[in-house]
């Protein structure tokens, strides 16, 4: 129970802790849980950096705990084990063995007694006897009546005194676990009640007084035994308690120790979290941050390292302690056990002596009464000894007894006379007689005032007859002090006459007359008639007396005399070894004149206290095993610390790299940009003369891609903003087919050169304008296209087929499905059928596995607004190893190595189409075979913009497709999806399409379109030339010139419009001419077909656009744009300031120069006259960003004011907020700086030396749409 | 008439040795489009202003990078104008110093700024004798009563 309560208390001690200690706030919950449910798993919320760590540490704790648990458990068995051991019950055998030997030793007595009446030579004294007997018997009965009622009243006492005590106790122990004690008393008691009332129920008929008396005295003695027994009992609880305690404080300190690296991670991640803002300056925040964290982490490691030694010493010391603890105890308790064990044998040896003693007393009044008071004399000599030596039993430990008469010196001749002797006097002084002691050689005894000879002995020792006891010096002592005390005397030890052991000789004096129990020692002298001694074998008696007890082999006992303080008199036992403990223990033989001393002593050293070892060394062990663990973790944690310094300076190292990168790629793109400003300003130049349509068209693509090479450059340098995740999209609206078409006819020329088929197909669930980022798409697409190209063999004659669906098309149902998806899917499952029914006939792999994994695809758009496009690119390229498949969108990682070689490239396109994928929501994947090809897939998701037309091109677009809208084509192929490929371009156009696979199929059904009405018309007729050899188009041809002669001659004339178109993928320019002229086909166009080509080549073929000139609206001019407009040039720099000042006036604008950010900050003051400002961004004084912001500052101020006081002159109505546009003028190229500059305020960038095509750009953006406010 | 075209000559034949050697690029030419009846000494008002503000520089520079304790601050301000103007009239060598000289200034390599320093002064002297030269053709051209030949 005390183990349970004692637990108990430690569990809330543990919770109590747990729950306050702050310093572990948000583990605190935790370690509540930890506590309760001990293998609990913990939710790994950690810091992953730190998991390992964690781990181990977790690890490490339960050990400890492990432990710990096992140390108390030791502790505890090795206490229960020697303290719960009740030594009670040998204690009560033996008790009840001597009980029973007392008991018939009366019982004994009494027979003895009753056979002395029942000699047949007293016979005439039965009445006498009679009357004795019953004398002594109702003296025995009153005397045992008394008993019982005494001891009635002593039980009483004693039980009041123990349940005193037990409220005592209850009072001391709070703890209610003194049940045990309390029980064992109670038990005690029950058993000595029980005992005592059977006692006195059978006391009357013939047990003795003595008998209850023992009994008595021998509850007693267990009573302080119970007391002691209770006492361990409270003294182990002390002890569990004690070690609860220090448990609890041990595992404090463990989750301290545990708690602090922790906290010390934490703060540490604390640091990073605040300084990840700050990263823009990595080095210094290295600088700042290395000493922090050392520091930090160092102090850390003192801590740890001395709390750890701490934690060592105490645990030394606490095993020490413990050792101590448990020495202390084990000999306390042998101390306890020797004195319990020395006390009852000194007990047991007093009354086994005084029962004796009281037997001689009994013989002594048996002599007063049958010898003195009688007369004549009842006793003689043979007498005497006859009853002696038959009651020898009774006083097992005398050697003889003897009385003898006292003589005064009148009476000596009477009784020499009587007697026949003389009386004769002790030879020495001593009574160390000789063997050959003769009483008749001695010398009689000298005059002298009294005499006491011997004259009944014992048979044993009838030697002695006739001597003067009184000659001894010894025994006369010994008679004067018998006689005047009234009770038994005792000599001091001497050598037995025969048996040669020591002994003592007692002394009783026998009276003549009944003396009153307060009579004078005169009286009493004056009484004396003569002495009974009885000798006693000290020696014998000892050794019965132990031979009768258990143990006796664990102790040696020596009984002294000690009398004489200084020098006792060793009585029994032999002079052992001192074996450091001894108890002594007084002996009362009922003579106050003299003292006895019983020493005990163990026979053995005391035991080695193994188990005081064995706990000790354990929790020595324990400590220093888990102070082991512990240093091997701290040494851990220091090494994981010092590896994260190690780290962070590596990556600050990488970092810094990285910036080094960035700027030497900022430093190249610079570089390049000047010769890129040549070759786009000649190209621009040469756009702006008169072209035909087709110069034009590779002039702007030239343009086009010299723009895009420089897009490129930012586009490497986006990287690494996309890996650190700081890239932004852009929502914009755009045409999503006018960008594709855009992207592959940049690509369109190295396909072509590869003869590789370029087509691409939008489905036509997909709307026509989008909202995202086209530059991005178009990244993402002119990558996997440019890879299909690059992976293709030159003259392999394959075709990469890009195609846009929507995401939603692929999950519906197979009727309703595009066409080409249809188609692709049948292919699928054809199997390898041949002939493929691809782009170019060759095979391809199945593009449904490319989504396959796909885990958003099948998902319906949460947005309404949304829209997921899926794209797929298509090849026919010599595919991806399989052992490289698994690496290819890691950045800079190519299938082979040899790739590069081959081919180019770095090998980063992937890896940023998969990042742009990624952030576009959308999913990539791929399925490739070796031979066969590749088909790339992605989705991506963009927002739904009302479907208006924007942008130059389109208006062109617009344009055609009012002017064909209706027109019919027929397109001729053998190949499904490419004719449906040729079809969506011809939809786009709002052209009806049919298709037709066959020429016979073809021509028949020209001929029935002839006949039908002009609605339904045929305008002109596509045939690819892939498809079939010259025959078919000389076929068709025919039949149409037949149609054409005979439509002419009904007059027919609308059918003449019908034209053959050749669709080729490469075009030799002789082959075409050769075709041309013969007059079979009117027009070639070239794959890929883009709508502007198609535009352009349907307009030489209807003879629409011939007549027209190149009407397309150039760019309107920069002039017309900043003619008259006021612009402030805002640059420190004089040569700069100047030159822009040229350029700008070169526009027909006003300029105004001011040469610092404060004084653009005056001029732009609102209200201003200024249109524009163009801002240098280095500049002393004021910096352009900053003179951006405070001007921002001041239009905000002045707009807010304007609008709450509606002090609006009718100018400033027209404008509600005003906002002067402010670019920036700045020689870097690199998206940052634009960033910058947008964040600061400013509207735009231009590049210093200004480019009129950027200039006419950035500023076209504010005035186009500004000139109606302004104008 | 035969010396004007002889003058034209030598003065296309200097400038496109100019532009060969890689005195000067394409926004020199940009200056001289920008030159009209408005403005007829456009050219060489800003070359000279150039000349004018370059030799500041190049002092200033000279002076900061000759002190005990280099503030590179200022040299880099400095080394950034020079360049901004150099490419302004299109002095491309110059600008082409700067950018190094701007390298070493971020390193703070004072060695290596000195010795551009000289470099940059070179170029400098070089492609100011350059112009120097080439406007005195011009003005011969005009003085015999010829156009400059627009490239």
């Amino acid at each position: 129970m005390g183990l349970l309560s004692g637990s108990n208390l430690s569990l809330k001690l543990c919770r109590w802790v747990s729950v306050n200690m702050p310093l572990n706030r948000k583990l605190s919950g935790l370690k509540c849980s930890f506590f309760l449910h001990f293998g609990l798993k913990k939710a790994s919320e950690a810091l992953p950096g730190a998991a390992h760590g964690w781990k181990l540490k977790r690890q490490l704790i339960f050990l400890w705990i492990v432990s710990v648990i096992v140390a108390f458990a030791m502790l505890l068995s090795s206490f229960s084990g020697k303290s719960w051991v009740v030594k009670t019950p040998p204690f009560n055998e033996e008790k009840v063995e001597i009980l029973l030997k007392h008991f018939n030793v009366s019982k004994e007595q009494i027979n003895s007694l009753a056979s002395l009446f029942e000699t047949d030579q007293v016979s005439s004294l039965t009445c006498n006897i009679q009357y004795g007997h019953q004398m002594s018997l109702s003296r025995i009965k009153n005397c045992a009546v008394k008993m019982i009622s005494s001891m009635s009243d002593m039980v009483e006492k004693w039980h009041d005194f123990v349940t005193e005590n037990i409220k005592l106790d209850n009072q001391m122990c709070p703890v209610h676990d003194d049940n045990i004690s309390q029980n064992l008393d109670l038990s005690v008691l029950k058993d000595g009640c029980s005992f005592i009332s059977w006692c006195t129920s059978s006391a009357s008929s013939d047990h003795e007084c003595s008998v209850q008396l023992e009994l008595f005295k021998d509850m007693l003695s267990r009573w302080p035994l119970v007391r002691g027994t209770r006492y361990h009992c409270e003294w182990l609880l002390v002890d569990i308690i004690k070690i609860c305690w220090w448990v609890l404080i041990g595992m404090v300190l463990s989750w301290k120790l545990r708690t602090l690296p922790e906290e010390l991670w934490g703060n540490q991640k604390q640091h990073l979290v605040q300084q990840k803002p700050l990263d823009q300056h990595p080095k210094l925040l290295q600088k700042l941050r290395q000493p922090l964290t050392a520091c930090s982490s160092k102090s850390a490691g003192k801590w740890r390292k001395k709390l750890l030694v701490i934690f060592v010493l105490a645990g030394i010391f606490g095993s020490i302690w413990l050792f101590l603890y448990l020495n202390e105890d084990i000999t306390l308790r042998r101390k306890e056990m020797l004195a319990s064990m020395c006390d009852e044998r000194a007990r047991m040896l007093q009354d086994q002596f005084n029962v004796s003693m009281n037997h001689v007393h009994a013989l002594a009044i048996l002599v007063s009464t049958f010898y003195h008071e009688l007369e004549p004399l009842a006793l003689d000599q043979k007498t005497f000894e006859e009853y002696t030596e038959k009651t020898a039993f009774e006083r097992p430990l005398t050697s003889g007894v003897a009385y003898a008469l006292r003589v005064l010196h009148l009476m000596r001749e009477r009784f020499e006379e009587q007697q026949g002797w003389t009386i004769k006097k002790m030879e020495t002084e001593d009574q160390t007689l000789s063997q050959d002691l003769v009483p008749e050689n001695l010398d009689p005894s000298p005059v002298q005032e009294e005499y006491a000879p011997v004259i009944f002995t014992q048979k044993t020792v009838s030697h002695i007859v006739s001597i003067d006891m009184m000659s001894g010096k010894e025994d006369r002592e010994n008679i004067l002090r018998a006689r005047a005390s009234g009770k038994g005397v005792l000599t001091s030890p001497f050598k037995l006459l025969k048996s040669n052991h020591l002994g003592v000789v007692l002394t009783f004096a026998v009276y003549n007359t009944h003396l009153p129990p307060d009579a004078t020692q005169m009286q009493r002298i004056n009484a004396t008639v003569g002495y009974l001694g009885a000798s006693y074998d000290v020696p014998s008696l000892v050794e019965k007396l132990l031979h009768q007890l258990a143990s006796k082999q664990t102790i040696i006992v020596n009984v002294y005399d000690s009398t004489n303080k200084s020098a006792p008199i060793n009585m029994y036992g032999k002079d052992g070894m001192d074996t450091g403990l001894l108890h002594i223990s007084n002996l009362d033989f009922g003579d106050p004149a003299r003292k006895h001393e019983m020493h005990c002593r163990f026979k053995e050293k005391p035991p080695i206290p193994w188990t005081a070892i064995t706990a000790s060394v354990g929790v020595l062990v324990i400590t220093l095993l888990l102070g082991h663990i512990f240093h091997a973790a701290i040494n851990r944690i220091a090494k994981v610390e010092h590896d994260y310094q190690e780290m962070m300076v590596l990556k600050h190292r990488a970092e810094a790299a990285d910036v080094a990168k960035s700027q030497f790629l900022a430093t190249v793109s610079h570089e390049i940009r000047t010769p890129m400003n040549g070759v786009l300003g000649m190209l621009q130049m040469l756009m702006d003369t008169n072209l035909d349509e087709n110069q034009w068209d590779y002039a702007k693509t030239a343009h086009e891609s010299g723009k895009d090479l420089i897009a490129l450059i930012n586009e490497v340098l986006d990287q690494a903003k996309i890996e650190s995740g700081r890239l932004e999209l852009e929502a914009v609206r755009f045409n999503l087919r006018a960008d594709l078409d855009k992207v592959l006819s940049l690509l369109a020329g190295k396909s072509l050169e590869k003869e590789i088929e370029l087509a691409v197909y939008v489905s036509d669930e997909v709307p026509e304008v989008v909202i995202g980022d086209p530059r991005r798409f178009g990244q993402i697409i002119t990558n996997l296209v440019g890879n299909s190209i690059k992976f293709t063999k030159d003259k392999d004659k394959g075709h990469i087929f890009v195609s846009v669906h929507l995401a939603d098309e692929v999950n519906s149902s197979l009727d309703a499905r595009d066409e080409v998806l249809r188609q692709s899917l049948i292919l699928a499952q054809d199997g390898t059928n041949a002939p493929f029914n691809t782009l170019s006939g060759f095979p391809v792999v199945d593009r449904w596995k490319s989504w396959e994994s796909f885990t958003k695809l099948s998902a319906k758009a949460e947005d309404a607004e949304k829209i997921k496009l899926l794209v797929t690119v298509e090849d026919t390229g010599e595919g991806i190893p399989f052992d490289a498949q698994g690496r290819i969108f890691m950045p800079f990682m190519q299938a082979d190595s040899s790739t590069s070689r081959t081919h180019g490239g770095t090998g980063i396109g992937l890896s940023i189409s998969k990042h742009l994928v990624d952030l576009m929501g959308g999913e990539i994947g791929f399925v490739s075979e070796p031979g066969t090809g590749s088909t790339f897939s992605f989705t991506v998701t963009f927002r739904k913009a009302e479907n208006t037309c924007m942008g130059m091109h389109w208006q062109q677009c617009d344009q055609a497709v009012s002017e064909f809208r209706g027109l019919k084509a027929l397109v001729i192929d053998q190949k499904n999806i490419r004719a449906e490929v040729t079809r969506y371009h011809l939809k786009r156009l709002g052209m009806p399409v049919d298709i037709i696979s066959t020429v016979d199929s073809a021509c028949s059904y020209i001929s029935s379109c002839a006949s039908t009405s002009a609605s339904e018309r045929l305008a002109m007729v596509l045939i690819d030339k892939d498809s079939w050899a010259n025959e078919a188009y000389i076929a068709v041809s025919c039949v149409l010139k037949d149609l054409r002669s005979r439509g002419s001659m009904s007059n027919l004339g609308t059918i003449s419009t019908s034209d053959i178109l050749l669709l080729a993928t490469c075009t030799n320019p002789a082959e075409l001419a050769e075709l041309k002229s013969i007059g079979v086909v009117n027009h070639v166009l070239t794959k890929p077909i883009r709508l502007s080509d198609l535009i352009t080549c349907i307009q030489e073929v209807t003879g629409s656009g011939r007549d027209r000139q190149v009407a397309r609206g150039k760019q309107p001019m920069l002039g017309n744009l900043l003619r008259d407009k006021q612009i402030l040039v805002v640059d420190d720099h004089v040569v700069n300031r100047r030159v822009a000042e040229a350029a700008l006036k070169k526009y027909g604008a006003i300029v105004t120069c001011v040469d610092n950010g404060k004084a653009a900050l005056e001029q732009l003051d609102p209200p201003h006259q200024f249109h524009a400002c163009f801002m240098d961004l280095q500049m002393p004084l004021m910096d352009g960003y900053e003179a951006t912001r405070r001007i921002r500052d001041l239009e905000y101020k002045y707009n807010r004011q304007t609008n709450s006081c509606e002090l609006s002159t009718q100018i400033l109505s027209m404008v509600p907020q005003w906002h002067t546009p402010i670019l920036a003028m700045t020689a870097d190229v690199i998206q940052a700086t634009n960033e910058e500059c947008m964040k600061w305020g400013m509207d735009g960038y231009v590049s210093k030396p200004f480019e009129e095509g950027q200039l006419y750009s950035a500023v076209a953006r504010f005035f186009e749409c500004a000139d109606v406010k302004w104008v | 008439m035969d010396g004007v075209i002889l003058l034209q000559k030598q003065l296309v034949d200097y400038s496109t040795s100019l532009y060969k050697e890689g005195f000067l690029d394409d926004q020199f030419k940009q200056l001289q489009q920008l030159q009209d009846e408005s403005n007829p000494d456009f050219v060489v008002e800003v070359v000279y202003l150039f000349f004018e503000d370059s030799e500041r520089l190049l002092n200033e520079l000279s002076k900061t990078l000759n002190q005990q304790i280099v503030d590179f601050k200022k040299v880099d301000a400095h080394v950034h104008q020079l360049k901004g103007s150099s490419s302004s009239i299109g002095a491309q060598r110059v600008q082409k110093v700067c950018i190094a000289f701007r390298n070493y200034c971020e390193e703070q390599n004072t060695e290596g700024c000195l010795r551009c320093l000289q470099l940059v002064k070179h170029e400098y002297s070089l492609v100011k004798n350059k112009l120097e030269t080439m406007f005195k053709l011009e003005k011969q051209v005009l003085a015999a009563g010829g156009s400059i030949p627009m490239h």
